[in-house]
């Protein structure tokens, strides 16, 4: 009880998907993992806050930077107390152990398929032996009694892009640094340099592993020859300024989603992304960009519904979901390109405002009565600075805005994918049983017919397809839990996702109206005082 | 409630009205193909036979008023009033027809919404036209000379139509060759340098002051076509929220719908914003634009008299030297004289009074756009900040 709850009370939700600066990747795996082996965590508060009273000097350590911690509000005294359980980043027992930890917070979005015994487990409190393994003292970040934080244990940083060689043959590298406490890492902070292909490469060999279990794999951003050529060839304008910065702030959003997931950060692949010097070339993304994946995915998940096939459940949980999400990824799209309309027309009107502004001053200098030519070179100024205005209030709508909504319509497809994962189980799990029906009804014949010596390999034959139907059976269980959990903890994470990004937007927003305020309070009394 | 607009318009600021005569355009109908303005008028001046009443003018007897006092000689030394632009209601109307054309494709409350809008725009376009028409007459009524012409009071008072019929294929082309003639000379005429300073400071300025009015009243007009495109789009966001909030049954639902009215006033808001700045900056530079045109019209003339007087003087000069025809001449430089130093004198006093008027002008209209822009902003800022504090404060 005791541990649900207190994940409960402490909300150690899964991390939200940052796209805005409280990164808080891992809040779940927070927490002072206690090192001896104790169990720490059977339910027994007071050793766990005095655990905690010990890692506080991490934080003092100003390790991390203050921007990680979210605002979220988590009562002090349920925070002191916990510690999910099992959450260790040893790295050995990895998937079970996020597995744990997952399913317990899943709990708490009430969706949670507590189905499988391994919840129990992490409620029960005596510590499977998973736990007791897990020596390392984490020297991590406990949430602070009496501050509202949430807990993270890395940080991961996209920054610096710098072109690297010339002409066609130039990439662009950006630096992708890492801040973390967890043991799995040679270092606290480290960073490397990876370029884009590397980032496509890790996607691929993520999906290839995990998609399989209904897993949704962030998707990363897509390849632009257009864009790209431009930086290439060594075209220094602002387009290109804001195609690298476009890409930049997408590849950190990717990674941060990424780390953010409890089943991913655990794989080797993704440490290796973070902590290797140098990375093979991802050679395969050249023919396979990232995008193309993608396409494959949907190509498949097209002939899939073209198929027509409907799983026979009782539960519409799934079936209403899926319509849920193809819907929202529908609208999305329309709003998307109304946001893109805004972002060119307020670009235009940065451009009309500047070409203005000049315009007035001109007429400024001709105009013969002094206050009036006064005036109207001040007026000239005025639009100068609401072309500036224009031009932020358009990154804005473009970087929190239509990105945000870039982001979340490839996401929506990649959980449209794991729908499509589940789908496939289904098929072969129905396969397996129509094929086990035909080997049963071969055998009959086969005693029907007498002929002993075929009979014995179909006796075999229908205990392999037995076998095969009950490991079907069971992968279809597996990855509906898997799916269920997955797209909960993404609802969670776009709505806090959302709610920050649109926070931000408005609060930008706000910003340029109390700018403009201040500007045409300058100048009203310059107009007053023509005469 | 039409005539409001003439003094909110503020395109004049001191057009007196005093009591001997009063005019203004009290109603205006707009048919398929033209608008009928009926011109009000009080006054009580002794030639008018009754001291208030209407007539209904078109378009074409507007020009034609103006341009008759263009054409009249005595009024060669005034800045004779621009004449109104031609109502326009094309683009209007063609977006009304496309929509209607569009109907079947759209939702019945999306066609009401676009219908009105461009109800409103047209009505825009509409107001403004009758304010222009209205600024012309009041100019000239406010002008101590013009006031008094024949062709105004008959235009104010004959009852029926002015038959001026519309200049045919022959006569626009004999305009555009006076204008063609009138460029070229206006180009020999500026050439001659003028011995008065005044003058001749009146005459660059002008010429550099009207070009740039120009140019700032045509980027002014693409600035505000952009602003207006950017508050239609946030009109289309508003739109796109409500469905998602309506459709959308996730969590991120919430933020949809309280979003929606946000965006829905926001819209609005700039809209207006757009249409204020239209019309307290570009209405204001298109104004003068044309004012400035007619002021260098009357330095044209009085350039054009100048040359004929010194013209003059040299035909006198030869005519004493060969004493032939010396009366003749002497006359004829007389006549030329007694015409050019008319024109200098009320030239001078019109282009002081042009210089008042526009300060006074310039100076209302951007008090008063600096204070809308004002207003809106506050109004933005309070809507931001009451949606901000809704979505901060749900969890």
């Amino acid at each position: 009880m005791s541990q649900t709850d207190m994940a409960a009370n402490s909300q150690r939700n899964p991390p939200p998907f940052p796209g805005s600066e409280d990164q808080d990747p891992l809040s779940e795996m927070a927490d002072g993992d206690s090192d001896e082996g104790e169990d720490i965590f059977v339910g027994n508060r007071n050793p766990v806050a005095a655990r905690t009273e010990s890692f506080q000097p991490n934080t003092a350590n100003g390790e991390e930077p203050a921007d990680l911690f979210s605002e979220e509000d988590s009562g002090p005294a349920a925070r002191s107390s916990n510690s999910p359980p099992g959450y260790k980043s040893s790295g050995v027992h990895s998937d079970d152990d996020s597995d744990l930890f997952a399913e317990a917070s899943m709990e708490l979005a009430g969706g949670g398929p507590s189905t499988a015994a391994k919840p129990s487990e992490a409620e029960a409190g005596p510590s499977p032996t998973t736990r007791k393994s897990t020596t390392q003292p984490m020297s991590m970040e406990q949430l602070e009694e009496d501050e509202v934080k949430d807990n993270f244990e890395l940080d991961v940083a996209v920054t610096n892009p710098e072109k690297i060689g010339d002409g066609m043959n130039a990439y662009m590298a950006y630096k992708v640094s890492t801040v973390t406490t967890l043991p799995m890492f040679r270092n606290r902070t480290f960073s490397v340099w990876r370029r884009f292909s590397d980032f496509l490469g890790l996607y691929e060999k993520l999906s290839l592993k995990h998609s399989l279990n209904g897993c949704i794999i962030p998707p990363p951003p897509e390849k632009s020859v257009v864009g790209m050529t431009k930086v290439k060839v060594g075209k220094e304008d602002s387009s290109s300024a804001d195609f690298v910065e476009r890409r930049r702030a997408a590849l950190e959003r990717y990674l941060q989603r990424v780390v953010s997931h409890p089943s991913l950060l655990q794989d080797p692949d993704v440490r290796e992304f973070l902590e290797r010097d140098e990375l093979p070339r991802a050679v395969s993304t050249q023919a396979l960009s990232g995008a193309g994946f993608l396409k494959m995915i949907n190509k498949a998940s097209d002939a899939v519904n073209k198929m027509t096939i409907k799983i026979n459940e009782s539960d519409t949980w799934f079936d209403d979901k899926l319509q849920e999400v193809e819907s929202e990824e529908l609208q999305l799209r329309k709003l998307h390109t109304v946001v893109e309309s805004l972002v060119n027309h307020r670009k235009e009107l940065c451009g009309n405002t500047a070409v203005f502004a000049k315009s007035i001053a001109m007429l400024g200098t001709s105009e013969d009565n002094t206050a009036l030519s006064r005036a109207l070179s001040q007026l000239a100024e005025v639009e100068d600075k609401m072309e500036a205005l224009h031009q932020a209030q358009a990154a804005s709508d473009f970087f929190i805005f239509a990105e945000l909504l870039a982001d979340y319509i490839r996401l929506l497809g990649a959980v449209r994918g794991c729908f499509e994962q589940r789908m496939k189980a289904w098929q072969r799990w129905q396969e397996s049983q129509s094929t086990l029906q035909k080997k049963r009804e071969a055998e009959a014949k086969l005693l029907w017919a007498n002929k002993p010596d075929k009979l014995q390999q179909a006796k075999e034959e229908i205990t392999e397809w037995e076998g095969k139907v009950t490991q079907y059976e069971r992968d279809f269980d597996r990855i509906s839990v898997t799916v269920r959990k997955e797209v909960l903890r993404f609802e969670k994470e776009k709505s806090k996702d959302f709610k920050s990004q649109l926070v931000k937007y408005l609060e930008s927003f706000l910003q340029s109206q109390q700018r403009l305020i201040k500007f045409w309070e300058a100048f009203l009394p310059e107009a007053k005082a023509i005469a | 409630f039409l005539s409001y607009l003439l003094f909110g318009h503020g395109i004049n600021v001191d057009l007196q009205t005093d009591a001997t005569l009063q005019v203004d355009i009290s109603d205006a109908l707009s048919e398929r193909d033209k608008v009928k303005f009926t011109v009000h008028t009080k006054s009580t001046l002794p030639n008018f036979k009754q001291n208030e009443f209407s007539v209904v003018r078109q378009h074409e007897e507007f020009i034609w008023l103006h341009d008759s006092f263009v054409e009249n000689e005595e009024y060669a030394g005034y800045i004779i009033p621009p004449a109104p632009p031609r109502p326009d209601f094309d683009a209007s109307r063609e977006k009304l027809q496309k929509l209607g054309e569009g109907e079947g494709s759209m939702t019945k409350e999306e066609f009401t919404k676009m219908k009105q809008e461009l109800e409103a725009e047209y009505l825009a376009i509409f107001k403004k036209t009758v304010a222009m028409h209205e600024v012309f007459l009041c100019r000239v009524a406010a002008h101590p000379v013009l006031r008094k012409d024949l062709n105004f009071h008959v235009f104010l008072e004959y009852n029926q139509d002015l038959s001026v019929r519309g200049k045919n294929k022959r006569e626009k082309m004999e305009d555009f060759f006076k204008n063609v003639v009138k460029s070229a000379d206006g180009v020999l005429v500026a050439g001659v340098k003028d011995v008065d300073d005044f003058f001749e400071h009146e005459k660059t300025f002008l010429l550099e002051y009207h070009n740039r009015v120009k140019d700032a009243s045509a980027k002014s007009d693409r600035m505000i076509r952009s602003h207006k495109s950017a508050a239609d789009d946030i009109n289309r966001i508003a739109s796109t929220l409500y469905t998602l909030g309506t459709q959308d049954s996730t969590d991120v639902c919430k933020y949809w719908t309280k979003l929606f009215p946000l965006f829905s006033k926001l819209s609005k808001i700039e809209a207006r914003v757009a249409a204020d700045e239209d019309l307290k900056l570009a209405d204001l530079l298109k104004y003068y634009l044309r004012e400035s045109q007619a002021a260098k019209d009357l330095l044209y003339r009085r350039g054009r008299a100048l040359v004929d007087y010194e013209n003059a003087n040299k035909a006198l000069d030869k005519a004493r030297a060969k004493n032939k025809d010396v009366l003749q001449a002497e006359t004829s430089q007389q006549v030329c004289c007694q015409k050019f130093e008319k024109i200098s004198e009320s030239a001078k006093q019109e282009l002081i009074d042009f210089k008042t008027r526009r300060v006074a002008a310039f100076r209302k209209n951007l008090v008063e756009l600096a204070e809308l822009e004002l207003k809106h902003a506050k109004g933005n800022l309070q809507l931001l900040q009451s949606c901000l504090g809704v979505l901060k404060g749900d969890t």
